[in-house]
């Protein structure tokens, strides 16, 4: 076989691959499209769930999947922007920052099930947050925030120092070097990462079973006083979220649609995690293309 | 006789425990362009980094002696180092535009300084680039994006975003070096015009554009400065034997 033919070989195996790869997701998506678009309708999105009797919708746990996404986001942003341009700019190259970059390592391979009894022991318990939304955002930053961190660290260190160098030498101050220079360069990298944690958030169960907890007490979306019990912003309040909804219901279900609530809810948690990663793609490249022309 | 803008006195430069410097004494007038000449890794662009303090970024780097602008030693503890790289602008070797605009590169450093004038900002842009003998060609395109222009053209652009914070002087590394002939000789063209007003110190492997353009040249071997004076008495006729060779092609 001479090198054109082995090349030819290696090309046809690589495409075999990634054809496999691309029908498998294609089959899975098209399976739980189709089992569940069905039973999607706006009434199924708004309406409270139901326990013993067919009919139930989402609302609620659609409702509280966004809400609890928001606030972990809310918590875990600032911290993974703080965290990460720390690493990547400031930290000099000692041991304590080896120390903290391996944690970081760590922490971001740490099974989700792990951190939600972290987050039952330390929260829930230890804290007396209880079951709610409080404790389920803290169980999420923890899940999140590691790989955020690094996500914004890489994103910064993509930046060449020519870069920096050429601000500095027009005058900038390290700061200012890193806020207007660095900054803008990596965002899009920065926000695509973002985008794609939330994602993952959005569908994280395993994490909030026993932190933000099972069930989802009835709300009055007329009231918007964090602090009345019934409010949907009453942050102490349980909350199961779409994704808990669905092992749940898969798990220990005895209304008489559970299949076919399950197949609904699952098939709108995908539609969210993919339209949150076609809005990763989407945003980041236009910000790029802003951030690097026309601004 | 000329007003000394930068001098050096006994400057000594320690990467860790190697001496890359070893007592370097130079001066550079006020609107004459100097070249700094010499074989590879004899310490011309750490020379030059030292005049603004770039190598202030380098850990482990010791530096002795005294260097002043105008009479003040820019290495003093109450030195604001901004405010010398503001004074001591820098065009480096390989073209760094931030890939933004064309306009948005030109006017980073005045916006940042807190202008916001649209018109005075506009006027930088073009005075700047106007020197930098690049607004014709990018007249019509000054919101695309920096990195779209040619290798030339970007250093024309970095140049001009160094000409518009108005330093007094200039640090050039080799910046035709990863050029072509006709970008060179147009930057080489420019900084001709520019030395009215500007303290050019330039470092460049090529020995036609030190004679070129430069009043003075300071040849470095081996972290010292084996000869420093008028580019034409040098070109002519150096003092030194190792001048001689090198102008010749003999060694390095
Ligand atoms: N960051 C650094 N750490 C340690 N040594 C360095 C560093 N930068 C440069 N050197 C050494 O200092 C000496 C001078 O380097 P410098 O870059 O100033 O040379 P140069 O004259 O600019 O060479 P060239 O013409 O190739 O650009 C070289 O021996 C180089 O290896
Ligand atoms: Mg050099």
């Amino acid at each position: 076989m001479d090198a054109k033919q082995k090349d030819k070989l290696a090309t046809g195996i690589l495409y075999a691959i990634a054809g496999i790869i691309v029908l498998l997701l294609a089959s899975l998506l098209g399976y739980i499209l189709i089992q569940g678009l069905p039973h999607v309708s706006w009434h199924f999105l708004t309406s409270p769930a139901k326990a013993f009797e067919a009919g139930g919708g989402i609302g609620i746990q659609l409702f509280n999947s966004v809400y609890l996404l928001v606030l972990s986001m809310l918590i875990s942003v600032p911290i993974a922007l703080g965290a990460g341009i720390y690493l990547a700019e400031y930290a000099k190259a000692n041991w304590i920052t080896d120390v903290v970059r391996t944690a970081i390592e760590i922490l971001s391979s740490l099974p989700s099930v792990v951190v939600g009894l972290f987050g039952f022991l330390v929260f829930v318990l230890q804290f007396n947050f209880g079951f709610s939304i409080l404790s389920g955002a803290l169980a999420l930053t923890m899940f999140n925030l590691p790989l955020l961190t690094r996500n914004v660290e890489d994103s910064l260190r993509q930046v060449s120092f020519a870069q920096r160098e050429a601000g500095l030498a027009l005058g900038l101050s390290r700061w200012e070097t890193v806020i207007h220079v660095v900054i803008p360069e990596s965002l899009p990298g920065i926000i695509t990462g973002m985008i794609l944690g939330a994602g993952r958030v959005f569908g994280e169960a395993a994490a909030l079973i026993y932190t933000a907890g099972q069930s989802a007490p009835a709300l009055n979306f007329s009231d918007w006083n964090p602090f009345d019990i019934a409010s949907p912003l009453n942050p102490i309040r349980p909350a199961e979220t779409l994704a808990v909804h669905i092992w749940k219901i898969n798990s220990e279900g005895i209304q008489p649609d559970a299949a076919a609530v399950s197949a609904g809810a699952s098939a709108v948690l995908i539609l969210a995690v993919l339209l949150f990663n076609i809005l990763a793609r989407f945003l980041g490249n236009r910000l790029y293309r802003k951030m690097t022309a026309e601004s | 006789m000329k007003k000394q803008v930068i001098t050096s006195r006994d400057v000594h430069l320690f990467y860790g425990d190697f001496e890359a410097l070893t007592g370097i004494d130079l001066a550079f007038n006020e609107h004459e362009i100097t070249a700094m000449i010499g074989p590879s890794g004899c310490g011309k662009s750490t020379y030059l980094r030292i005049l603004n303090r770039m190598n202030d970024l380098i850990p482990n780097v010791k530096i002795t002696g005294d260097i002043e602008l105008e009479g003040k030693n820019i290495y003093a503890p109450d030195t604001d180092v901004v405010q010398l790289r503001k004074q001591v602008g820098m065009v480096f070797q390989q073209p760094n535009p931030f890939p933004f605009s064309i306009y948005d590169n030109v006017v980073y450093g005045l916006r940042l300084a807190g202008i916001k004038d649209r018109a005075q900002l506009d006027e930088a842009a073009e005075t700047s680039l106007k020197a930098a003998a690049i607004w014709d060609e990018v007249k019509d395109k000054l919101h695309e994006s920096a990195l779209s222009l040619s290798g030339g053209q970007q250093q024309r652009v970095c140049i001009a975003r160094v000409l518009a914070v108005r330093p007094e002087v200039i640090l050039m590394d080799e910046p035709t070096s990863a050029l072509d002939p006709i970008s060179s000789t147009q930057i080489e063209n420019m900084l001709l015009e520019l030395r009215s007003q500007y303290t050019i110190i330039l470092v460049t492997h090529n020995m036609h554009q030190a004679s070129r353009i430069s009043d003075k040249t300071a040849f470095f071997l081996q972290g010292r400065v084996v000869e420093f004076d008028d580019t034409k008495k040098m070109f002519l006729n150096p003092k030194e034997k190792e001048t001689e060779d090198y102008l010749n092609g003999r060694f390095g």
